[in-house]
């Protein structure tokens, strides 16, 4: 049984493979369905590029294998939006310019979202202390704090 | 990451059964400490046991003045849990303290406790808070537990299914995180029961201890100018490139007095 049958929804969809056990969550998204939003940092857990929303809980791709979520479902910084209308979110990541290179933001914007989900109104430490687990190497954060916030008043709906 | 074969068992006797027949198998929990493990080739099971479809081990139940966690109960559950929150409120900062969010969502309490890696933080409240370990054989006291560095008392192919904490009078975790990993370089839990004072100390040592001599001046007489200094022994505090022995003996007397004014405030 080194190979496994998995059945995922991935932003709506859903996908039924045999994968090899082994296989890291991040390597299914990035490699078998070929979405290439959620991105590959650290490798080691700590970053958070490769955040993704697990049955709406953020959850690093990186280090749980496909086979752990068998059955869940999954939403990729693709699966945020269609190509007309942004995400909340991403569009005050946009309007903030909370990114500088810009690999660490679809982690950066899934993150936000799960947090926004379980405290709709939170404050600037709060927000710093969330972002424990996500890495911007250009460190950016002002703006990406700035961006959380505005984020979190249109996802109210002010 | 090597090869393994991956199974999901519902129940513990299958989980066992698969146990017994594997090689050099493991049991799985959240996996956020055995997955990074195996990534790095530091482990490689030839069977990973992934027990998370056994719905019986993620229960949280307020049983007669005892709290029933069940192993794979993740730190976030728990951090949110009414129950927990108005009978041991210092749990709350102890388990929103671990890791970071995504670590919280998946890893679990019995996960850590298991791992029982030195500067974890679960392991300062099974010493301090009155606790029994159940596993699917039998009953472990809380104390008995940790036998060493990322050594517990569990037997090989024993599962640990439940921990009961005995409700203090009062309850305070404090650490000092290291500031990459938010493991414990030193992280004192202080309980009450009426009068007597219990005091644990994990990311210290090679593993967690009760800070005896701490209590007892403590029981006596619950004051901060009471808090006697430097009574751990410097040749047993870890001394890694995170901070020196003398560091932390240091570290164990503040976050001690700070624990303590927790208390009187």
């Amino acid at each position: 049984m080194k190979t496994q049958s998995v059945k995922i929804n991935i932003n709506g969809k859903i996908y039924e493979k045999d994968i090899k056990s082994n296989l890291l969550l991040i390597d299914f998204i990035r490699e078998e369905i070929k979405l290439t939003g959620s991105h590959i940092g650290c490798d080691t857990n700590q970053c958070g590029a490769c955040m993704v929303l697990c049955d709406g809980i953020a959850l690093k791709a990186c280090s749980v294998l496909t086979a752990q979520i068998d059955g869940s479902e999954i939403t990729t910084i693709e699966g945020l939006s269609d190509s007309n209308n942004l995400h909340p979110m991403q569009e005050s990541f946009k309007e903030h310019h909370g990114l500088q290179c810009g690999f660490c933001t679809p982690g950066m914007i899934i993150s936000a979202i799960s947090f926004i989900k379980d405290k709709p109104n939170p404050n600037e430490y709060e927000i710093r202390k969330h972002l424990e687990g996500n890495l911007c190497r250009c460190t950016g954060y002002e703006n990406i704090v700035k961006s959380i916030s505005a984020g979190a008043e249109k996802m109210r709906g002010i | 990451m090597y090869s393994f074969n991956y199974h999901t068992p519902t129940d513990l006797d299958e989980a066992i059964k698969i146990y017994e027949n594997s090689d050099d198998p493991k049991y799985l929990a959240g996996g956020m400490t055995l997955i990074a493990s195996m990534k790095q080739r530091l482990a490689s099971p030839s069977d990973l046991i992934d027990l998370t479809k056994i719905d019986s081990l993620k229960s949280i139940s307020n049983e007669e003045g005892q709290i029933k966690i069940g192993a794979l109960a993740t730190h976030n559950t728990i951090s949110k849990n009414i129950e927990i929150n108005e009978h041991i409120k210092g749990l709350k900062r102890l388990s929103t303290g671990i890791g970071d969010q995504a670590i919280r969502n998946f890893g679990t309490i019995g996960g850590s406790i298991a791992n029982a890696d030195p500067a974890a933080d679960w392991p300062a409240a099974i010493l301090s808070i009155k606790t029994t370990i159940i596993t699917n054989k039998r009953q472990i006291a809380g104390e008995d537990f940790f036998t060493g560095m990322f050594e517990t008392a569990l037997e090989e192919n024993e599962i640990l299914t439940h921990i009961i904490f005995e409700i203090p009078t009062y309850f305070t975790y404090i650490k000092f995180p290291n500031p990459a990993s938010r493991y414990a370089i030193a992280g004192i839990a202080l309980s009450t029961y009426d009068k007597d004072v219990r005091i644990a100390i994990t990311g210290a040592s090679h593993s967690p201890f009760r800070a005896s001599e701490i209590e007892s001046a403590l029981t006596e007489n619950f004051d901060l100018n009471n808090v006697p200094l430097n009574t751990i022994a410097i040749e047993d505090m870890n001394n890694d490139i995170h901070a020196s022995a003398e560091y932390r003996s240091h570290l164990v007397d503040v976050l001690v007095k700070k624990a303590v004014k927790d208390f009187l405030k």
